[in-house]
């Protein structure tokens, strides 16, 4: 497997993604300067966390017009394996390879903390080496997160079994209680029709030694590997 | 153009005395410029210069066998071993957080960022100490929320995890909220840069954000007390951008890493001012300027405004001399604004042109070390016998002890700060091993197994009480934050906030608090190796507490052994370490329960303290230990609540 983290301005987990994939997976990795066309070779592509361009404007909303987003578009499109972590699915909600939008937290305010989500789809390939149904505890880190939708769009990601995390209960309950950030049907990562490309606002990358806490985020990096 | 005249009112204006006025004729053997009266009014200034404070300053012990680096640079620098050291400084942004509380807040934060990496250190935590009043009021309230919101926007942006801190409220904050900041980084040895302009005839570099007029006179407006013609000085505050900060950030430390310049430092209080005056000081060198190539966001400005503007996320680089080139691919890789604005020169002098128009000429060491020094006079405060007189067992039993234990948990100083530290992204970089609620944040050291601990403390209560033993106090709390969380006390950074130092029974506070902190770095062997002061927090003529905010540094040889505060499993032994004596004293249960801060705090004894710190770093080194936590605020009761409850997925009862 070889691994491209893109690395926009303002990007701030670059470091963090590639770090478990050279350091944790001991897979190839090289950082993707985005102003760079994406050359033959990579096999996932990951967009990172943090503030690409500051977040000026709306989370995502620059970055999409960056040089390499273009050839982002192509891998996708070609069936290259796509993960947005955090600002990285903001990203791909702006650039359209996945469907819905951002709003802020329904607390108005930045939330930094473990919290637990479920694996409601594990037959994608950032996804099958999870349960069914099993529950991770993963920090989530954001000021937009609260993921929206429109009905129609709903009702496609449901019947398309494209939500593929949700926030929940420690025992599992998909309810009001445990969504934190008010996003529809507690979602907290979806993929596209294809599955392989995914938009996710938990860290996996940020629980994936057990120093850390926990490796639960360990598996949707480990899960492309054979 | 012509400048201003020189007036009495001018002088008076530019918050110089008679005095001083005189000593600039002499320095300069003539009547000064305009600009020139406005560049020494902010070097000058106590916020720069630390005339009244550098005298007692003096008597902190600075140096150690691992200390790489003490005051005087941008931050200082321990070494942690395997090539490796820590960078850290703390500073306040009080005035302008009681301003404009979320941007006073995060440029503060933003001011410290760049003491850190302009070390050539990549910042890896930020901490931060806050006081405000009474939580029951509006205004704090809103102060508070704003405050928080801006150190988080700002850190959060700049993908520094946020790892630790304390927040107090007392009355006496109530219109002078204390906001300071911290910042740690790590660094190799041999990429220690400092901030000098070495090298004459090396270029001059200005890169960052544009000029514009805010924030002229921020180190003089920070050395006044508030008032409240302070809400008019509000354009004194300056707007922070994080991501430009963010791509300062990597421009800078790839510069440093290819060996492109020599000195480099931030434009903070005093802007152009003071980096460039303090660079060439440094190097014993002069630097021209000359301001037309200044990138500017007004038009107009004049060279006054230009020299003692404070625009945020500015930086001055003195580069190596045929690296031009080099460095300009970098900073345009990263988007920057960047122009060549001066050299480095031979005769000591700090230069202004504009064209061909000289606006100031000053030998640049009067600015910084030539700046005067004060000894104010120091009296004991009057209403310390009073207070002492208190004796805490006129204090009847209470009848409800639950009672008292639920009162003293729900109070805001000893109340869980989750609700601040949940809006603080602490796991970026994924090195926090240990995250915010325990005595001390954890850091792992990638490619190593050593680990960091750290940790901010200020009970001012204390200070007020008797500022000797206060001083003490903190010292000793700070390194048994770390020790129980096994790491053993490296060095402090401080951040020591007074009244106005002209009124003698401050004066008195900040000289007591000097020496009661001084004896216990020495007796810990925890020597202060950076920091700042921020005098004239009063309002309504009420000076708050005296409140030094002391930041500490320890190392982990193995990260693995790393202590938490929260009980581990049913069954477990609880211990109690150290003496158990009983003082009531200046406590957050007189405080809370019977509305009195008064009587004496507890005694400190230095020898003891340093027994029980090797101690617990013995039995985290053997890992004994499945919890340690300290005794603080609202003591044994307080702290084995919460060492049942603090892990909320493990939550334990204790018998005693």
């Amino acid at each position: 497997m070889k691994y491209g983290v893109v690395v926009f301005p303002g990007s701030n987990w670059d470091h963090d993604c590639y770090h478990v994939v050279k350091h944790v997976l001991r897979e190839s990795v090289e950082y993707l300067w985005h102003e760079k066309e994406i050359t033959n070779g990579f096999d996932c592509l990951v967009l990172p966390g943090g503030f690409s361009y500051g977040d000026y404007l709306r989370a995502g909303a620059l970055a999409m017009f960056s040089k390499i987003m273009r050839s982002v578009k192509d891998f996708a499109d070609r069936g290259g394996l796509v993960v947005g972590i955090c600002n990285g699915f903001q990203i791909l909600l702006e650039a359209g390879l996945l469907p819905g939008a951002m709003q802020r937290n329904k607390t108005l305010k930045f939330i930094s903390k473990f919290t637990p989500v479920k694996v409601v789809n594990n037959a994608i390939p950032f996804t099958r080496k999870y349960q069914a149904g099993e529950v991770l505890n993963i920090p989530i880190a954001h000021a937009e997160g609260n993921y929206f939708a429109s009905d129609e769009t709903l009702k496609r990601l449901r019947d398309n079994g494209q939500i593929v995390f949700q926030y929940c209960s420690p025992e599992g309950e998909i309810d009001g209680a445990s969504n934190p950030n008010g996003s529809i049907d507690n979602i907290a990562g979806i993929c596209n029709e294809k599955g392989n490309v995914l938009g996710m606002m938990p860290h996996p990358e940020r629980c994936a030694e057990l120093i850390l806490g926990n490796d639960h985020g360990l598996r949707v990096f480990s899960s492309l590997s054979s | 153009m012509t400048e201003t005249r020189i007036t009495p009112q001018i002088i008076a204006q530019h918050g110089l005395t008679e005095e001083e006025y005189q000593k600039i004729e002499k320095i300069l053997g003539r009547e000064p410029s305009f600009t020139e009266l406005g560049i020494f009014s902010v070097m000058w200034s106590e916020h720069c210069s630390y005339k009244t404070s550098k005298p007692i300053l003096d008597r902190f012990p600075t140096k150690a066998p691992w200390v790489l680096q003490g005051p005087g640079e941008n931050a200082g620098i321990v070494d942690i071993g395997e090539g490796l050291a820590v960078v850290m400084k703390v500073e306040s942004h009080n005035h302008p957080s009681a301003i404009e509380p979320y941007q006073g807040a995060a440029t503060g934060v933003g001011g410290i960022l760049r003491d850190i990496f302009t070390m050539g250190a990549r910042p890896i935590a930020l901490l931060n100490s806050l006081r405000f009043g009474d939580l029951r009021e509006a205004r704090t309230r809103y102060l508070f929320e704003h405050i928080v919101s801006g150190i988080a926007d700002y850190g959060n942006c700049m993908g520094v995890p946020t790892v630790g801190g304390e927040v107090y409220f007392e009355d006496c904050y109530r219109d002078n909220p204390l906001v300071n900041a911290m910042c740690v980084g790590i660094i190799k040895h041999e990429n220690i840069v400092k901030g000098s302009a070495s090298g004459v005839g090396n270029p001059v570099i200005y890169v960052g954000s544009t000029t514009g007029l805010d924030g002229i006179h921020g180190a003089t407006f920070a050395s006044e007390e508030l008032s409240e013609a302070s809400a008019a000085k509000r354009p004194n505050v300056q707007i922070g951008d994080p991501f430009t900060e963010k791509l300062l950030l990597e421009a800078s430390l790839e510069l440093i890493k290819k060996g492109l310049l020599t000195g480099i430092q931030d434009m903070g209080a005093a802007g152009l001012t003071s980096s460039s005056s303090e660079m060439a000081s440094r190097a014993g060198n002069g630097i021209t300027l000359n301001l037309e190539k200044v990138p500017r966001r007004e038009a107009g400005m004049t060279p006054y405004e230009i020299m003692l503007s404070e625009s945020q996320e500015r930086m001055l680089v003195v580069g190596k001399a045929g690296c031009e080139r080099e460095i300009e691919a970098i900073f345009r890789k990263w988007d920057l604004q960047f122009a060549v604005i001066g050299e480095v020169t031979d005769d000591g002098v700090l230069r202004i042109k504009e064209g061909d128009r000289i606006y100031a000429e000053i030998p640049a060491e009067a600015l910084t070390d030539g700046a005067p020094q004060y000894r104010q006079v120091s009296q004991v405060p009057a209403y310390l016998e009073e207070l002492h007189h208190f004796d805490p067992e006129q204090i009847p039993q209470p009848a409800d002890y639950n009672k008292v234990l639920i009162d003293l948990l729900t109070s805001p100083s000893i109340a869980s700060k989750e609700w601040v530290y949940e809006q603080y992204d602490h796991l970026v970089r994924t090195d926090t091993v240990v995250l915010p609620g325990s005595d001390a944040a954890v850091l792992r050291i990638k490619d190593s197994e050593l680990g960091i601990a750290l940790t901010i403390d200020g009970n001012a209560r204390y200070l007020y009480l008797d500022p000797g033993t206060g001083g003490k106090s903190i010292i000793c709390e700070a390194a048994r934050n770390l020790a129980v969380s096994g790491a053993r006390p490296l060095a402090v950074t401080d951040c020591l906030n007074f009244g106005n130092p002209l009124k003698p029974e401050v004066f008195y506070q900040f000289e007591r608090a000097v020496d009661g902190l001084s004896e216990a770095c020495e007796a810990l062997r925890t020597p202060v190796i950076s920091g700042n002061v921020s005098f004239y927090n009063e309002s309504a003529n009420e000076a708050i507490y005296p409140t030094p905010t002391i930041g500490m540094v320890g190392v982990l040889a193995d990260v693995s052994k790393a202590v938490t505060a929260w009980f581990r499993q049913a069954g477990d032994l609880v211990y109690l370490l150290g003496r158990p004596d009983c003082h009531l004293g200046g406590s957050e249960y007189l405080k809370t329960i019977h509305g009195k801060v008064a009587g004496a705090p507890p005694p400190v004894d230095l020898t003891s303290e340093l027994k029980l710190i090797e101690t617990l770093l013995l039995l985290a080194d053997k890992r004994i230990l499945n919890s340690a936590h300290d005794l603080s605020d609202g003591g044994l009761a307080v702290a084995l609540a919460e060492s049942c409850v603090m892990n909320k997925n493990n939550i334990l009862g204790a018998e005693i």
